[in-house]
Formats: structure tokens, C-alpha cells, sequence
């Protein structure tokens, strides 16, 4: 597999499997109207993950569909972060793990607007008014939580510190990253910590809470070395085209 | 002027068609009435949400995958704008909330059967939803005002999901000998529990009398599940499916499918919370409520603090 179809199935899988876990919210927010806002944001992260399988068969060449990627790949195979297919948990974790990643795609996506590619960059100009959004949410919801109830603080606290060690891999560049920044098809990752960083400590400011200091992070997901949830979740997501193999649907 | 001429004024307007708005001056059995109705609507939404999402996550394929999601999305948005009318009469959503939690509140028995294949996410978009619509057609046009207005958008996108549902099933039954099976036997499952959804026999209906005076309601339950039953045979007939009624026949002195006898003990049974999934629904609705208390309580909590620094902002300027 190229460079480029590897690059392509990591932004695609991200996609997917936060998709995934977003979807086990759908009829158990804590509310109708946050309900569904999360459903909101999965089905625009699905379907960012729909056009970059799409575009991914067609770099691949292997004539292969969307859902030949979704469906028939092993857990070694999926290129996600582990941020992603972290479980759940409550609320906090769940805003928080959006939150972290909101403001990692909304950096991507910005630079991606000037890939040479340029159905990379038309993906991103349509992702971009997206995640913009997803930001905004996850944001105000972090300070929402940090500036709430002692409660609200004390789990959202928890989330992050939970969630932090996951943070290190979105700025470890893999092969396929290196060799896309060198073709200015991707930014280099590591360009993008700072600004990340600045940002975290913002809103953490914002909602009072303390930013996690020198955890070991971390790392493997974008080289398909995952954590035991993706196993599961690749179960219950490949469930039927596993089940009836050739099938349609 | 005495209360007699306001009940009668009332009756008038009803008479002649105008719409009753959540100002309007309304018999206390009108606004009981509807509040019952309209949280009990607006309760099968959010319950019927539950069946649904159990199959997101399995979904055979990307585009069915978001599909789902953005159907049950909508179900979560009627069960919004049905809320939102049941708080015009007065209604407080946290209170309506605690009846659904307690059992005070019905919703709709349907939502009390498993989904055990994919195919149950065609046979509730087909059945269910189709069931749906022929109730709340007739509702776009009830008396009172913000329910008849919801009524138009939530039919416009139940018309879709029947579409859907219907799609996900031709694709089955065009499919392999397995996939047709698992339509069949969906089918057999979910054909009696929608004929239920019109609610019992129209001699049997408490409610009924009232609501078809007062407009909120236009047609008897019978007359609905009639209308339904002629719709669907010829759906059943394009995908190749058996209705699983022996007694079903052509009537020509009618113009009407005739059916047989419907299970009323099991609807009853159903109806008291005896259903195959009763508690697991309610049990899954109070614990997302119960898990959200503390979110919902930052939120307000947040929200009061921000109105304090503005206030206090202000005050120093």
C-alpha cells in the first residue's frame, strides 16, 4: 500500500471509529438537545470518513469500495488514533476526547486547505466548516463542566487526565506522514503541538482546570498497534458483512 | 362572562375549524387531554429512539450506517418539538420526564418489541413508521394550533423513514435466500404489534370520544388500522412477503382487505409493562436521565455564574 492511501485510511478511520463511539450515545444523552448535537458531530465525522475511503479506493487502485475498508480490514490494519477508540466513559470523557481531537483536525483540516492534492483540499474545505463547529462545542462544554458544579469540575478533570496520555501520538509522525509533508500533500504533525498547546491551555484556563504534565504518552494506533477496544469495536461494527460474507446491503 | 360561555365559545371555534393556540382560553379536559397525548407522543419518540440504536453500531454498511443515524436523529427531533407544544399548555418537561421514569406516562407499545436483525430496522421504517403516519396525518390538522404544526414536519420525514425502511427491505428481498428470510421473519414478528398501534377496537377506546369531538382527533382507531392494512398488502406483494395473517382476504362487497383477529391480551399485557422489553426501555431512558442529572446541572450551574459576572461587570462600568 502507498504512502498516500495509508495517510488517506488514517484520516479515514479516525473518522470512522470516533463515529462509532459517538453513535453508542444516540438515545442516551443527558439530555434531547446534546443528544443530538453528538449525533450531529458523528454523522459529520462518518461522513468525512465516507469521502476519504472513497478517495483512498481510488489512490489505492485496487478497485475496492468504501466499505471494503470499513468492514473487511483487520484491527491491525486501522490507522486511527487510540484517543479515539477509547471507551466512552461519561459525558466529560466523551466532550473531552472530542475536545482534544476537535482542536488537533481543526489545525489539519486549516492546513490541508492548501494540499497539493486537491481532493484532499476540497475534503477539507467541507470538513472545516464542520469541525469549526465540533470545536466550538467541545470547548464550551470543557469550560462549561471546569466552571461548573464541583462535580462537573472533578470529572472533567478526571477525563483529561485520563485521556492525556493519548494526546502524545497526534504529533508523532509516522512514514506515510513524512513522506506526504515532503510532497506538501499533509503538514508535518509536529508543527502543529504548539499551537495545540496554546490552545489547551486556553480554554483549560478558561474552565479552571489543570492542563496533565509529564505522563508518558501513549502511541501505536496510526501503525495499527491498538488498544484491546478496537478488537470490540471492530466486532460489533463488522459484524453482518463478516457474518454474510459477498452480501449486499 | 360565565365559564358555560367560554366552554361554548370553545366548542364554536372548534366548530368551525380555527386552530387553538396555547393563549387561547381552553376547556381543562381539552388541555389534559392533549398534554396526555402529546407526552405520550412525544415519549414514543425518545422510547422509540432505543430499538433503533441498538442496530447503529452493526450497521451492514457506511451509508446504512448514517442513515440510521440521522433517522433516529429526527425521532429525537420530534420528540424535541413535541416537548416544546406540551410545555404550551403548561406542561414542564422534567415532570413529564419523571412520569415516563415512573410509568405514570404511556408511550407507544410498539417500542417494546427486540430488534434481532437488521432487517428490523427495514420492518420498523416500513411498519412502524408507515403506522405512524396514518395516525398523525389527520393530527397536521388538529385543533390545537403547535401540535398540528409539528405534526406537518414530523410527517414530512416519517413519509421519508417509511421510504427508507421500505428500500432497506427491497434490498434484502432482492438479496440472497438468507437475507429474504431474515425480511420474512421480521415480517412475521412486527406485522401484528403495528397493526396494535392504532390502539384498541374503537368500542374499546376510553379516550376516543372526547378527542373526536374536540378535533384532536379525526378518525377512529378502526378506520386507521383499516386504512393501513389496505396500504400495506400491496407493499408486502412488491417485496415478495407473506403478511403473516391466515384469515387476510379480499373483500369485494367492502373494497377492503378483511383481517383477522388481533391478540388484544397480548396488547393489554404489553400496554401494563409485560412486553418483551418494557423494563429494559424504561430502565435505559432513566439511566441516561439519571447518569445526565450532574451535566445538566453544570450546565445550569455555569449558566448562573456567567449571569452573575455580567451582572457584576456591569456594575463596576
Amino acid at each position: 500500500m502507498n504512502s498516500k492511501t495509508e495517510y488517506i485510511l488514517h484520516l479515514a478511520d479516525n473518522g470512522l471509529i470516533l463515529a462509532q463511539r459517538l453513535g453508542e450515545w444516540c438515545g442516551h444523552g443527558p439530555v434531547l438537545e446534546q443528544d443530538i448535537a453528538l449525533t450531529n458531530i458523528a454523522l459529520d465525522v462518518l461522513g468525512q470518513a465516507r469521502y476519504f475511503y472513497q478517495y483512498a479506493a481510488e489512490v489505492d487502485g485496487q478497485g475496492k469500495s468504501e466499505d471494503d475498508y470499513a468492514y473487511l480490514r483487520g484491527e491491525r490494519e486501522f490507522k486511527n488514533f487510540l484517543l479515539l477508540e477509547q471507551p466512552n466513559g461519561d459525558w466529560a470523557h466523551t466532550i473531552m476526547r472530542q475536545f482534544f481531537y476537535d482542536n488537533f483536525m481543526q489545525l489539519v483540516y486549516t492546513k490541508l486547505l492548501l494540499s497539493t492534492d486537491k481532493q484532499i483540499a476540497a475534503i477539507a474545505s467541507k470538513a472545516i466548516k464542520e469541525v469549526n463547529y465540533h470545536l466550538k462545542f467541545s470547548s464550551e462544554w470543557v469550560i462549561r463542566m471546569g466552571d461548573g458544579t464541583e462535580e462537573s469540575h472533578e470529572r472533567v478533570q478526571n477525563a483529561a487526565n485520563t485521556l492525556w496520555e493519548f494526546t502524545g501520538e497526534l504529533f508523532v509522525p509516522t512514514d506515510y506522514d513524512n513522506e506526504m509533508a515532503s510532497q506538501g500533500i499533509a503538514p508535518d504533525v509536529t508543527s502543529l503541538k504548539n499551537e495545540w498547546e496554546n490552545r489547551v491551555n486556553e480554554i483549560f484556563a478558561e474552565a479552571t482546570l489543570q492542563v496533565p504534565q509529564a505522563i508518558w504518552f501513549q502511541s501505536g494506533g496510526k501503525t495499527g498497534v491498538h488498544s484491546e477496544n478496537l478488537g470490540l469495536l471492530l466486532t460489533d461494527l463488522q459484524y453482518l458483512q463478516r457474518t454474510y460474507p459477498g452480501a449486499s446491503w | 362572562m360565565t365559564i358555560l360561555n367560554l366552554e361554548e365559545q370553545f366548542m364554536n371555534r372548534i366548530a368551525a375549524d380555527e386552530k387553538i393556540e396555547p393563549k387561547d382560553w381552553m376547556p381543562d379536559k381539552y388541555r389534559k387531554t392533549l398534554i396526555r397525548q402529546i407526552a405520550q407522543h412525544a415519549h414514543s419518540e425518545i422510547v422509540g429512539m432505543l430499538p433503533e440504536a441498538n442496530y447503529i453500531s452493526r450497521a451492514p454498511s457506511l451509508r446504512r450506517k448514517a442513515a440510521l443515524l440521522a433517522k433516529i436523529q429526527d425521532e429525537a427531533g420530534h420528540g424535541l418539538y413535541l416537548y416544546c407544544a406540551a410545555e404550551t399548555l403548561g406542561a414542564e418537561r422534567d415532570t413529564l420526564m419523571d412520569e415516563l421514569h415512573t410509568g405514570k406516562a404511556k408511550y407507544s407499545s410498539i417500542f417494546n418489541y427486540p430488534t434481532l436483525t437488521w432487517a428490523d430496522m427495514g420492518a420498523i421504517g416500513w411498519l412502524v413508521d408507515g403506522a405512524a403516519i396514518l395516525n398523525q396525518v389527520p393530527l397536521c390538522k388538529c385543533s390545537f394550533g403547535p401540535y398540528a404544526r409539528a405534526m406537518v414536519r414530523v410527517c414530512k420525514e416519517e413519509s421519508f423513514h417509511q421510504r427508507q425502511g421500505f428500500e432497506i427491505l427491497l434490498t434484502l428481498c432482492n438479496g440472497t435466500a438468507e437475507q429474504k428470510q431474515m425480511a420474512q421473519d421480521s415480517l412475521n414478528r412486527w406485522w401484528w404489534p403495528s397493526m396494535m398501534m392504532f390502539g384498541p377496537n374503537d368500542a374499546d377506546s376510553p379516550n376516543s370520544e372526547y378527542s373526536m369531538k374536540t378535533k384532536i382527533k379525526r378518525f377512529s382507531n378502526d378506520e386507521l388500522r383499516q386504512r393501513f392494512m389496505d396500504a400495506t398488502k400491496p407493499q408486502a406483494d412488491i417485496l415478495g412477503l407473506t403478511i403473516p395473517d391466515p384469515d387476510l382476504k379480499w373483500n369485494e362487497v367492502t373494497g377492503h382487505w378483511d383481517y383477522g383477529e388481533i391478540n388484544w391480551e397480548e396488547f393489554n399485557n404489553v400496554v401494563q409493562g409485560n412486553g418483551p422489553c418494557n423494563k429494559l426501555r424504561v430502565k435505559a431512558r432513566k439511566e441516561a436521565w439519571d447518569n445526565g442529572k450532574w451535566v445538566r446541572e453544570a450546565a445550569t450551574a455555569y449558566a448562573a455564574k456567567r449571569e452573575q459576572r455580567k451582572s457584576e461587570t456591569k456594575q463596576v462600568a
